[in-house]
């Protein structure tokens, strides 16, 4: 048996936590047709880890859904299946291929795969009828975010209106929609990238290996480090170097950017994470750095 | 391969085990507080070079002669545009003993609906005055709100010194007249603070300019002001968020009722009610997950297992035998109301109060609340956009509640209108 603090003092980490169950145990209770999306990085996992903590021992009451952009890191897929095997999850796979054949996006050769993947998980949710989705972004993470509710409503087209979003009290939660609509849900709302680590840390949750400081060839550009991929190549006098280096984010492979560094453990990330002086996004995300609202855009087309 | 090495300890490891204080910005348009929580993050080297940059050069770009903080919060296009805030942003920042959730709301009459969402949750309200100003109705609005939202800790920050000239006699002034607003509101714990959120003055570091000022700076006084009383530990609420019931052959018998802790301790052993049946049993064990733990207190979210295999479902509360809210359906509130079409009497709203949904009939809007006189108008029969009043409703379901005074969660609920779903209105119980 677990003895609680004798002062009844719950650590920020522990609050943080109820938070989010409390969440899942909401939107289970209210919503007829939820959905986890899943990308297989660190946030959504950690998401899994309190959905598994929040209906413990019951098997998760939602099937988890993953746009598959074709480009993700082999690691990151298989930390995925070994998940989905442990919870005995369902999961729908939604590939960007199949969104392009079905019509609900166009390849026109210039929108990255990143880009493209709005469409696809706009396509599957309607086809699913899901009427909310679990995504697991971060206030912290960028400004736009950061003006987010941890139910956000999105319209028939699947578009958020930052101007218009509805009061959300205490941890009452308005799970109202029209039929057609859906909302977002946010149970990592107030977490942030410390915390995050600190839980991966704590709980010794699963990640993907690529997390963790490894040996990979890589590329500068853009003032980025890029692996060394069938996708990218070396162009005009760009060199090729071996360094070791750990992902911050895990985006698909064309877009997501690793920054060098000897942590291979999670104390050790920590550690530089504390001292880190650039933003996770600002560092490794090339989708977030055309324009200052650019996750604003995004986010009003119906981005995670 | 997937993998999670660890290490046994690191110096950086008591993150995990900070405590947590929520505050939340409040004031008048214009008087500072974006600016002011950019200037916490920034000198509380919160601030990523990244995001320094990009308003360094957002600020050049617009002409402006120094870095507008208040860009490091009002993230959306629209408000940068407009230079003002539109909605609520959160923002985090950690010292070695705390961490800190910032809701920092705009002060424009408009969006006061936004600033009640950011106060709610909050454990401390930092209000903001323009010292050239004074306290305005906006101020008093937002005072007014944060009292009756009983945010328990208040913090008045006098901004723009730089502009009054550092002036003692505008500071006394100041704060002389706020204490008397405040001594007709219900603050228990006030401090109040001169400061230049712009140049940086009594926020993080003390002022060389404010030699008569001898109290704390508004970090050292964030870092200390004292939260863990703030919590109910003697009565009992458990409301059922969720019934777990695996249906497996491993867990066949398992039914746990799941929930967060509203008020007092939950241990295995205590006698308990159920609500609103009035179906008596024991508690058999508490857990989290998959450990049983020996207490859970408020916030904990865990699993409650009774001895006895009574109807227990969602919207449905643990309590104690000789410690339980009355089941009532005739509800008298503080309401604040947050949409244009105005509340009557007779109308009819969607309720949600701790996890119980049911409908509400409007018997009676007692008076209003005049915000800068506190003087309760009893001849509107209405209450307008953003207007706070007294309101009597009679619901389809008993509420199993308690003064908002008492319970923060148990005494609050919100009123979504039914054709829309939007939220329209807070409300904070009586009693
Ligand atoms: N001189 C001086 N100017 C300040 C100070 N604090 C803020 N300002 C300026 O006041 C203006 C308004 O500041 P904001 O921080 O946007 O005000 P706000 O309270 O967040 O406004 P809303 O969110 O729209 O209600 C900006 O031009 C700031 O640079 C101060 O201490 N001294
Ligand atoms: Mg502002």
């Amino acid at each position: 048996m677990t003895n609680t603090h004798v002062d009844y003092q719950l650590s920020q980490l522990d609050q943080l936590e109820a938070e989010s169950i409390h969440i899942f145990r909401e939107v289970a209770a209210e919503f007829e047709k939820p959905v986890l999306m899943f990308s297989g990085g660190k946030d959504s996992i950690v998401m899994l880890r309190l959905a598994e903590k929040a209906f413990f021992p019951a098997k998760l009451p939602f099937p988890l859904l993953q746009v598959d952009t074709g480009l993700d890191f082999d690691e990151v897929l298989s930390t995925r299946d070994s998940w989905v095997e442990r919870l005995g999850a369902r999961i729908i796979v939604a590939t960007i291929d199949e969104a392009i054949a079905a019509g609900h996006v166009v390849d026109d050769g210039k929108t990255s795969r990143n880009r493209m993947q709005i469409g696809t998980l706009l396509g599957a949710i309607e086809e699913n009828g899901f009427t909310a989705a679990f995504g697991g972004g971060r206030r912290d993470e960028e400004k736009a975010r950061a003006k987010e509710r941890v139910y956000s409503h999105r319209d028939d087209f699947g578009q958020w209106d930052p101007k218009m979003q509805r009061p959300e009290l205490w941890s009452l939660y308005n799970g109202r929609i029209h039929a057609g609509e859906h909302m977002r849900i946010f149970p990592l709302s107030n977490w942030t990238e410390l915390d995050i680590w600190h839980y991966i840390h704590r709980e010794q949750i699963e990640i993907p290996s690529i997390y963790f400081a490894h040996e990979r060839d890589v590329i500068e550009r853009d003032g980025m480090l890029l692996s060394l991929g069938p996708e990218i190549q070396p162009k005009g006098n760009e060199q090729v170097e071996k360094k070791m280096v750990r992902f911050r984010t895990v985006g698909d492979r064309t877009q997501t950017g690793c920054v060098e560094s000897v942590a291979t453990d999670t104390a050790a990330i920590i550690d530089e994470i504390a001292i880190a002086r650039v933003t996770e996004r600002g560092a490794t995300r090339g989708d977030d750095r055309f324009s200052e609202a650019a996750m604003e855009d995004r986010k009003k087309e119906g981005y995670f | 391969m997937a993998s999670t090495p660890q290490t046994s300890d690191s110096h950086t490891m008591a993150q995990g085990e900070m405590d947590l204080l929520r505050f939340a910005t409040a004031g008048s348009v214009d008087d500072g507080k974006s600016t002011l929580i950019g200037r916490l993050l920034l000198d509380s080297k919160s601030i990523f070079e990244d995001q320094l940059e990009a308003v360094e050069s957002t600020s050049q770009s617009k002409g402006y002669d120094y870095t507008d903080l208040a860009l490091l919060t009002d993230g959306l296009r629209s408000e940068r545009e407009q230079g003002i805030t539109i909605d609520v942003a959160y923002r985090y920042f950690a010292t070695p003993t705390r961490k800190f959730i910032i809701a920092d709301t705009p002060g424009h009459i408009q969006y006061t609906r936004n600033m009640v969402t950011g106060a709610s949750t909050a454990d401390l309200g930092l209000v903001l005055v323009d010292a050239r100003q004074g306290l305005t109705e906006q101020s008093r609005r937002h005072a007014v709100l944060l009292s009756l939202l009983r945010v328990p800790h208040l913090v008045l920050a006098i901004n723009k010194m730089d502009l009054v000239d550092w002036s003692q006699e505008v500071y006394e002034k100041i704060h002389k007249e706020f204490t008397q607003f405040a001594t007709k509101l219900n603050i228990p714990d006030l401090e109040v603070i001169p400061i230049s959120a712009l140049q940086g003055d009594n926020v993080v570091n003390r002022s060389e300019n404010t030699p008569w000022y001898s109290g704390p700076t508004l970090m050292h006084h964030l870092e200390h002001v004292h939260v863990a009383s703030d919590r109910d530990l003697v009565d009992t609420r458990f409301p059922v968020q969720y019934v777990i019931r695996p249906k497996s052959d491993a867990y066949h018998d398992f039914r746990g009722y799941a929930g967060q802790v509203a008020g007092g301790v939950l241990k295995k052993g205590d006698d308990i009610v159920v609500l609103p049946s009035g179906m008596p049993s024991k508690i058999a064990k508490v857990e989290l997950f998959d450990q049983e733990v020996a207490e859970a207190f408020p916030p904990m979210s865990v699993t409650v297992h009774l001895e006895d295999d009574v109807d227990v479902s969602r919207g449905d509360m643990i309590a104690r035998p000789k410690n339980a809210p009355k089941p009532s359906q005739d509800i008298d509130a503080m309401i604040c109301w947050m949409t244009n079409e105005p509340l009557k009497p007779r109308q009819k709203l969607a309720i949600k109060h701790t996890t119980r949904t049911g409908r509400a009939m409007v018997k009676d809007i007692q008076y209003r609340l005049d915000v800068n006189t506190l003087h309760r108008d009893q001849d509107t029969k209405e209450l307008g956009l953003n207007e706070i009043g007294r309101v009597q409703l009679r619901t389809t379901v008993p509420l199993l509640c308690d003064p908002y005074s008492k319970n923060r969660t148990t005494g609050s609920f919100i009123l979504i209108d039914e054709v829309t779903g939007v939220t329209v209105g807070a409300g904070m119980i009586n009693g």
